[in-house]
């Protein structure tokens, strides 16, 4: 029977769906009478931009298929004849690789955004958890989806990932195989990555996101000061400073929408490359398991993970260098989530926390974009140094965060949100 | 009324025994599933061991065969070739001692093989994937106290003739060397030595 004291309609149409299904209930608990906080700033377009971005990815994900041909004779000439002859053809697939680049910029920022606010802290630790399950996800599903041009870069990039599990101990050689379904890479490892591409993987994620806004709902938003809204209500229980997601922010975030489909517009229709960072140039030939590409360099989004694999050039507690490599890559993801509770700070937001954890953000955000910009480019034993140095600053800023978010002194927070 | 007629102890057990139903269920369900991600008999059929009769090999001599769809290389090595690759420098070559992964971890020594005659080798380049020449006497290349080996043509990579890549050179490793056995007159790669 559902909630009896769920509102409903006065009349109507909406008033006959209410009593069969709490359409109006959910519209107010989610946006008309769903408070967010009235001192959202910038770094607050970006979950919403997020969710354009999915939206684009499986829109032109669907059309991509009616055309895709995921077979290891056939994919490299049905990704030529989706450039040429489909109706729009390229134009959906600059969408759909243009977008998946622009995913990772505006996850990457909406997750500093985390740091920068708290917003993993307390009461939000699942809201953080889902999202860093999703943004795991997401890197699986674009390291698959890479594949299905069946490129050059498409080909060998996957092989040094799937070597990264050959790593692996005792069962390493026969999981790569497991995984390639295959003695080498072929056309039976494209079947199963593009299944997992187009089916598997976007159900999971959007399954996540529902789990993501609804924890995050349940908590409400945190803010740039990072205080509780809902500490302070007027009498009719409304929080003072909370103002209705709909319309205020439905409406601000549209504005976001505008200026982000602007950029994505300029680079979809003037750089749909990026320079070879969204499509690396040796992607134009096909895949070709008897030659290497001269230097093989994942898509921009995974290079500071890149970067620190090949930073470990050591054998260390006695595993071997190349293990020990594929260790601290799936730690510098694996520490994310235990973010909630490094810190240990009474306070949430940056604006408050003393100057230690200032100098480690700023240090931590300068060390990933240098091991990006690392991991693009071929080793030298100076820039195999520099990712070193910047590897241990990485670990530092999540190993030493109980420690210096508790010593150092933090500024009062203010009882009410600033502007 | 607390209990309201229930038995708590059986339901207990009732519900514990369907959980551990249908776990082992579960994992049964699960079990062709993950299966069914091993290579196929069709890739498994294009994988296989090849055998090639090495009985007919002259000293010196090369024969080809094709495994997984890369060419490896059988050669007979004469006595004077072992010799000149034993004796070697080892500061000539990046990995004198065979410490990358580029072969299986019965394959030891300066030699790379199991039998010093027979060498095995896969005849792809390690640098961009050429084809290298096989050029096993003295003074066949342009290099001071040449072992005799494979020249890369493309790149201009140099391998003695047990595959071990020369310093400064674009290649980063040696050749690999597949699996392989011996069985009476014949050779077969992809499948290890056994081990006793």
């Amino acid at each position: 029977m559902g909630n009896p004291n769920r509102v409903k309609a006065e009349s109507g149409i909406m008033r006959w769906v209410d009593d069969r299904f709490p359409a109006t209930q959910f519209w107010q608990d989610h946006m008309a009478k769903y408070y967010a906080p009235k001192n959202f700033n910038f770094w607050y377009f970006f979950g919403s931009l997020a969710l354009l971005v999915l939206i684009n990815q499986i829109l032109t994900g669907v059309w991509l298929t009616m055309s895709y041909n995921p077979s290891g004779e056939g994919a490299f000439a049905s990704l030529e004849y989706i450039m040429r002859d489909v109706e729009y053809g390229w134009l959906i697939r600059y969408m759909h690789t243009t977008g998946a680049s622009a995913f990772f910029v505006v996850i990457y920022l909406h997750m500093f955004r985390g740091l920068l606010y708290g917003s993993y802290k307390a009461p939000r630790e699942l809201v953080w958890i889902f999202g860093m399950t999703i943004y795991l996800l997401l890197m699986a599903e674009a390291f698959m989806g890479y594949l299905l041009p069946w490129g050059q870069m498409s080909y060998w990039g996957a092989q040094v990932i799937i070597s990264l599990f050959a790593a692996i101990p005792v069962i390493g050689p026969d999981l790569a195989q497991w995984i390639r379904g295959d003695f080498l890479i072929s056309g039976i490892t494209l079947n199963r990555f593009f299944a997992l591409h187009v089916v598997a993987l976007p159900i999971v994620i959007l399954g996540l996101v529902v789990l993501h806004l609804i924890a995050l709902h349940e908590v409400g938003s945190n803010n740039p000061d990072g205080i509780e809204i809902k500490d302070k209500k007027d009498e009719t229980g409304k929080p003072l400073d909370g103002i209705p997601f709909h319309p205020y922010y439905t409406v601000k975030d549209l504005v976001g929408v505008a200026v982000f489909l602007f950029v994505f517009c300029v680079v979809l229709f003037y750089f749909p490359e990026g320079g070879g960072y969204f499509i690396e140039r040796p992607n134009f030939e096909p895949a070709n398991p008897l030659v290497t590409p001269d230097h093989i360099a994942p898509v921009w989004y995974f290079t500071p993970f890149y970067a620190i694999l090949r930073a470990i050039t050591f054998d260390l507690f006695g595993l071997e260098a190349q293990f020990l490599g594929v260790v601290f890559m799936g730690g510098a993801i694996a520490v994310l989530f235990v973010l909630p509770w490094l810190d240990r700070s009474p306070v949430r937001s940056m604006r408050y926390k003393g100057w230690m954890s200032k100098v480690m953000l700023v240090l931590f955000a300068v060390s990933f974009v240098i091991l990006g910009v690392l991991g693009a480019l071929p080793a030298t034993p100076l820039r195999t140094a520099v990712a070193q140095l910047c590897t241990l600053i990485y670990f530092a800023f999540f190993l030493l965060m109980p420690l210096y978010t508790k010593m150092e002194n933090t500024k009062p927070v203010p009882e009410r949100v600033t502007g | 009324m607390a209990d309201n007629g229930v038995n708590r102890g059986r339901r207990r057990f009732l519900v514990g025994a369907t959980t551990v139903v249908g776990a082992v269920g579960a994992v049964g369900v699960a079990v062709p599933f993950v299966a069914s991600w091993q290579p196929s008999a069709r890739a498994r059929a294009a994988g296989a061991p090849v055998r090639a009769d090495i009985s007919l090999l002259e000293p010196g001599q090369r024969i080809t065969v094709e495994w997984r769809g890369r060419p490896v290389w059988v050669i007979s090595r004469t006595e004077e070739m072992i010799e000149r690759t034993e004796n070697s420098d080892p500061e000539r070559f990046s990995d004198p001692d065979s410490e990358r992964p580029q072969q299986p971890a019965y394959i030891t020594g300066p030699l790379r093989s199991s039998r010093p005659e027979i060498g095995v080798l896969i005849g792809i380049c390690t640098h961009l994937g050429c084809s290298p020449l096989y050029r096993p006497e003295p003074d066949a290349v342009d290099m001071d106290d040449w072992p005799g080996g494979f020249f890369c043509p493309c790149h201009g990579s140099y391998f003695d003739l047990a595959g071990r890549v020369f310093r400064n050179v674009p290649a980063p490793t040696n050749l690999e060397v597949p699996p392989y056995r011996f069985e009476g007159d014949e050779i077969i790669v992809g499948e290890d030595e056994e081990t006793t």
